[in-house]
């Protein structure tokens, strides 16, 4: 029996900007790398928050250090959290990321390190993060229709079985939330590499098609101008290799069965960028796992579709990634890293229809508060993509 | 039973997804696109994931999956063969 999206809704957090999230983080965000022991040491004092330390922010510039900005703002604006903590090595760039994320109307303060050292930070900090907490405990989910729902996808360590089952079940799921409006994402530029041109064709105008195509050869000159002979062992990964991907063509291929059937790409968006209405969006990102799915948490995705073969383990501090998975191996041997199991379909018991229908149920459980089984193992990889050396 | 998925009936290759497939066995294969059945001989023993030919290629013949172009065989591969980076190639990088 297929679900009933028409009149299908969740309960989540409504944020002051009006975005809804599905939880409700009090982050505790360093803006560079001199920043994370503070960060931990607040998120250790007060329980119910969250440190994502991550090794960046220092001496980049130009567009990399412009990414960086939109991503740590992103992070922190995301409707999956309640409230910020922002540190520094000093004011400035800590201002930067607080009042990027203060734009959208939740609590958020800054605390630089410079003038005061960890010891005298972490307890100014430590002040600020308790009383997010005592706040953000007393928020309650409200009911809201499905379309305020916004989903990412992005598979990692695919094999063959995640071209024949996972990722087209992901396809099925997102032509069905494409019908009811809702906000969804796919990306992995070079992942599209022998299947750009099916893509293309989906485009909604010429105008998207141009940006899409803009996207791609961008990042075709980046493996061009640093590639050795080819890129086997990375692209297809050695995971993907051993589990039957041969060529970047056929991994492609695969990849792209995420979009599903019907529904048209309606825009392009760069690193990090948030889209500006529902549809389907591309969004220029790498293909590794964690750096594609940070992007997504930045640009504001509540949600994610992780179909997987060999069995990737990623998760992302504020983001809830569902796996699912459709090799028989896989799904016997890393059960507990499995939301979704549509291994059905290889032996011809599950239906692709189904085997949607059983991921927008896990959907709806996720959106309501089950935890994914990367939130459940801590699965918190926060990475952030940059484009070039630091100065 | 299934022992191997074919995308569509136009395709060079099919996917084991079933594990332990040995050299000689006869496999049952569901193309998915036609729904339709039909039968190969493994010629090696092939993991789980893996493709094996369903039909014969040439050296340099492209190879089709989801009846589309997915690389170049480097060397000939009889039907019911492996394929995998040993005799299939990229045409891109």
């Amino acid at each position: 029996m297929s679900i009933d999206l028409k009149s299908a809704s969740f309960h989540g957090y409504k944020r002051e900007n009006g975005r809804i999230g599905v939880r409700n983080h009090v982050l505790v965000l360093p803006v560079d790398d001199l920043s994370n022991a503070a960060c931990e040491a607040v998120a250790n004092n007060i329980k119910g928050t969250l440190a994502i330390p991550h090794p960046y922010g220092r001496l980049q510039f130009g567009a990399d250090l412009e990414l960086h900005f939109k991503t740590l703002i992103g992070t922190g604006s995301n409707p999956n959290v309640a409230a910020v903590v922002v540190i520094g090595i000093e004011d400035g760039w800590a201002k930067r990321v607080a009042d990027g994320i203060a734009a959208t109307g939740k609590p958020v303060s800054f605390f630089g390190i410079e003038g005061h050292g960890d010891m005298e930070t972490i307890r100014r900090g430590s002040k600020a993060a308790k009383d997010y907490v005592h706040w953000a405990s007393e928020l309650r989910r409200e009911e809201r229709p499905l379309k305020d729902l916004w989903v990412s996808t992005k598979c990692g360590e695919s094999d063959t079985t995640s071209g024949i089952g996972a990722n087209p079940c992901v396809g099925n799921a997102f032509d069905k939330l494409y019908a009811h409006g809702v906000t969804l994402v796919f990306g992995e530029t070079t992942e599209l590499t022998g299947g750009e041109q099916l893509v293309a064709a989906r485009c909604r105008t010429p105008q998207v098609r141009d940006k899409f195509m803009f996207m791609f050869n961008r990042y075709q000159e980046v493996i061009d101008r640093h590639k050795t002979s080819d890129l086997m062992d990375s692209q297809p990964t050695k995971g993907n290799i051993a589990g039957g991907l041969t060529t970047i063509e056929e991994k492609a291929l695969g990849n792209i069965q995420k979009i599903g059937r019907n529904c048209l790409v309606d825009g392009v968006l760069d690193k990090a960028e948030t889209p500006s209405g529902p549809g389907l969006w591309f969004m220029d990102s790498s293909s590794a796992a964690a750096e594609m799915v940070t992007l997504c948490a930045a640009a504001g995705f509540a949600a994610h579709f992780f179909p997987t073969g060999q069995g990737n383990v990623i998760g992302n501090p504020i983001l809830p990634v569902i796996k699912i998975c459709a090799n028989p191996r896989t799904v016997r041997l890393m059960a507990d890293h499995v939301d979704v199991d549509v291994s059905g379909i290889t032996r011809r018991e599950l239906t692709m229809d189904q085997a949607g229908d059983k991921l927008l149920e896990s959907m709806f459980r996720t959106a309501n508060g089950r935890l994914t089984a990367a939130e459940a193992l801590g699965h918190r990889e926060f990475v952030l993509t940059r484009l070039y050396e630091s100065a | 039973m299934i022992h191997f998925v074919v995308h569509d009936e136009n395709d060079s290759v099919g996917v084991v997804v079933v594990e332990g497939v040995k050299s000689g066995q006869e496999l049952t294969g569901w193309i998915m696109d036609q729904d339709k059945e039909i039968k190969v001989h493994a010629k090696n023993d092939i993991p789980i994931g893996h493709k094996l030919a369903i039909r014969e290629l040439k050296a340099n013949e492209t190879v089709v999956k989801y009846s589309v172009d997915i690389g170049r065989a480097v060397a000939a591969i009889k039907v019911g063969e492996h394929a995998h980076v040993h005799n299939i190639k990229t045409k891109r990088w």
